[in-house]
């Protein structure tokens, strides 16, 4: 118990030094559950805290952390047309990836939880530690070649205006990620769509594309690369791999269809993630372990997530049924395959603050998301991918869906009430068996 | 009888400290867009240069001041079943005064402004100041809660135009002759197009262009305006 003692003797004056109190607490209740009790009433007693709970979306998060600074390295390759096959450069992709996302990773929680640490100071109150998991979601659906002051801008944005204006942790009425995404979205949209962001290192010059020339920090690898007689990252400004062009397969399916898509990427790789894109969003299957882990440990609701996929699913059928260009003969089970619907569904849209909180209200929560986020990604030609703004969208509509499930839940009651009134007083068991 | 004699007399043209509260309040605690929030519509739509907005404050200081002199004047005349057309005949008067002086003597800015200058006569700020002030007060004070309201819906627009033009065109007071290149960039606007070294990095943030931005900073405002006088906060 050497670390306890310590911590308490560096305790700070809660009076004196109201913002270091701050830090030191949350960095105590991070490693310790607190002592503190309630004096007084019925309390859940559960060591599974806020604190505790937000960590459990981050250890989810894991595997789609590890695919996704492999990714940003094996784009990078096999852009160059290097390193092709898994394993080779395995080095390289992993040192690149890693070169990538960290920075991101850094920027994102020093700024967020900054912004926290100033609020809950100023506040008094203790931090709060919903950050915790908007730091970790954001690097994960940003693209790799992100200037870091744009993401540190957005994240401002973000917490300030998406949660601190409307009390803090569990008060947002929109999910802070996407708030976050979406600033960059509508503000720099250059950095954020189209065919050349998705990529890392490379870049456009005129009409070619080329690779970026490697940095200093490239340079130092080399050497301990060099020194183990591995093969190492060299000067950079190599040409692409010929018909090279950056695009996604949505991208392409907007432009040619199905068939567009499967010239460049085959079904297994989409599948497996090893496509250009948001950092986390492809692997499919890691995600998806995610998902089950959320689920099993009752963080996310499946309601949510199944009724986000039929929703996806009936748009996606209805879509076919209309037809009108190659985009939207698209199969609608192929939809699954491209873009980032199962990010969305695990870690976007069952956040639990945004999201509708009734049982009935989370399946109407969840089908519209599929439905509005297969509209604006088929029909909308703007807009590559909807899943962002359609759970944006729904998360402004959730407190009408439930206030009217409420409503609905206690106009059947009355109903029931005026139709029997001798038994309205009675337990419902005994209502259900007159009922016979 | 005497008291009232000495209270007719100080109704004429005097500036004591109830007169400055007239000009000062809408500027500060009773601000028609923060805390009444009215005449949204055109500071959202006009305030993405600061021209513009400038312009489009000098006309409601102008349209609100003199509609409220007139109604004052003829509030004992003006029949009560007919008010509000009349007020609307006045406040129109003078608006399209405006609109073709504009029209006349800078073009360019009258295009960039098209239908809000002629929305002022819909502005909240003004119909809702002659009705509950002009209507019931004399023609000095009421001229002047007409300057003071303008100004407070002026003061809010080209704050709002300060950040969407600095953050979304990169330039100050642009179409002017006083146009700034602060964090260099577009050169539809501005007689200095260089980059500046020191800002290159800069890109401009097209969210600040659009009429978004300025409900956010609406908000913003909102929400500095209430931590500052807690009064305003309504519990309910």
């Amino acid at each position: 118990m050497g670390l306890l003692q310590f911590l308490h003797k560096i305790e700070p004056d809660k009076k004196k030094s109201p913002f270091l109190h701050t830090l030191f607490d949350g960095f105590f209740t991070f490693a310790y559950a607190p002592n503190t009790v309630t004096k007084s009433g019925t309390h859940i007693k559960d060591g599974m805290d806020l604190k505790r709970t937000m960590f459990m979306v981050v250890i989810a998060l894991q595997l789609a952390y590890l695919f996704g600074t492999y990714n940003i390295g094996h784009q990078h390759f096999s852009a160059l047309g290097m390193h092709e096959s898994f394993l080779s450069g395995f080095h390289l992709k992993i040192t690149y990836g890693l070169m990538k996302l960290l920075p991101l990773f850094i920027v994102s929680n020093v700024v967020g939880l900054g912004i926290e640490f100033i609020y809950a100071a100023k506040k008094g109150h203790p931090i709060e530690e919903g950050y915790l998991v908007s730091g970790a979601l954001i690097p994960l659906i940003m693209p790799p070649d992100l200037p870091l002051w744009i993401l540190a801008l957005s994240i401002i944005f973000a917490v300030i205006v998406g949660k601190e204006a409307f009390g803090g942790t569990g008060m947002n009425i929109m999910n802070i990620a996407l708030l976050s995404r979406v600033f960059i979205f509508f503000a720099y949209p250059t950095y954020i769509s189209g065919d050349e962001v998705w990529v890392s290192g490379i870049i456009k010059e005129g009409t070619e594309y080329m690779g970026a020339s490697y940095g200093m920090i490239h340079g130092v690898f080399d050497w301990v690369f060099s020194s183990f007689g591995w093969s190492t990252f060299g000067e950079g400004g190599m040409a692409v791999a010929d018909g090279y062009t950056g695009a996604t397969p949505l991208g392409l399916a907007a432009k040619g269809g199905w068939e567009a898509v499967t010239e460049v990427y085959s079904p297994a790789q989409m599948w497996w993630g090893a496509i250009p894109g948001s950092i986390g969003e492809m692997p499919k299957l890691f995600i998806l372990a995610g998902a089950l882990l959320l689920i099993i440990t009752k963080i996310a609701s499946w309601r949510i997530m199944l009724s986000m996929v039929l929703g996806a699913a009936v748009g996606g059928m209805l879509i076919n049924a209309w037809g009108a260009n190659p985009f939207m003969e698209v199969h609608w089970l192929y939809h699954f395959y491209m873009g980032s619907f199962f990010f969305a569904m695990a870690f976007m849209a069952t956040d639990p603050v945004t999201a509708a909180r009734t049982e009935i209200g989370k399946w109407i929560y969840g089908f519209l998301i599929g439905i509005v986020g297969m509209v604006i990604r088929v029909l909308n030609p703007a807009y590559p991918e909807g899943w962002m703004l359609a759970i944006l969208f729904m998360n402004v509509f959730a407190p009408l869906i439930d206030y009217y499930v409420l409503e609905a839940n206690v106009a059947r009651r009355l109903a029931r009430v005026k139709a029997k009134p001798d038994t309205a007083m009675e337990a419902e068991p005994q209502l259900s068996v007159s009922e016979h | 009888m005497a008291e009232t004699a000495v209270a007719e007399k100080k109704e004429g043209i005097s500036f004591g400290k109830k007169e400055r509260r007239l000009l000062i309040d809408p500027l500060n605690e009773n601000n028609p867009i923060t805390v009444q929030v009215l005449g949204i519509c055109s500071a959202l739509a006009v305030t993405s240069l600061i021209l513009p907005s400038l312009v489009i404050s000098v006309a409601v200081v102008f349209v609100c001041a003199f509609s409220s002199l007139i109604t004052s004047l003829l509030r004992k005349y003006i029949p009560n079943a007919v008010r509000m057309i009349v007020m609307l005949v006045i406040i129109a008067f003078l608006v399209t005064i405006v609109e073709l002086t504009l029209k006349a003597f800078s073009f360019t800015v009258y295009k960039q402004l098209a239908v809000y200058i002629g929305l002022i006569i819909t502005n909240c700020i003004v119909m809702g100041r002659l009705e509950a002030f002009a209507m019931a007060n004399n023609p000095w004070k009421s001229f002047l809660d007409g300057i003071g309201n303008g100004l407070g819906y002026g003061a809010i627009l080209l704050i709002i135009a300060f950040f969407r033009e600095l953050f979304g065109k990169g330039t100050l007071f642009a179409g002017t002759p006083i146009a700034l290149n602060i964090i260099g960039a577009g050169p539809d606007y501005l007689i200095n197009t260089e980059t500046s070294f020191l800002f290159g990095w800069y890109v401009n943030n097209n969210l600040m262009v659009m009429p978004a931005a300025a409900m956010f900073i609406i908000g913003i405002l909102i929400w500095i305006q209430r931590a500052r006088f807690p009064k305003l906060v309504d519990v309910s």
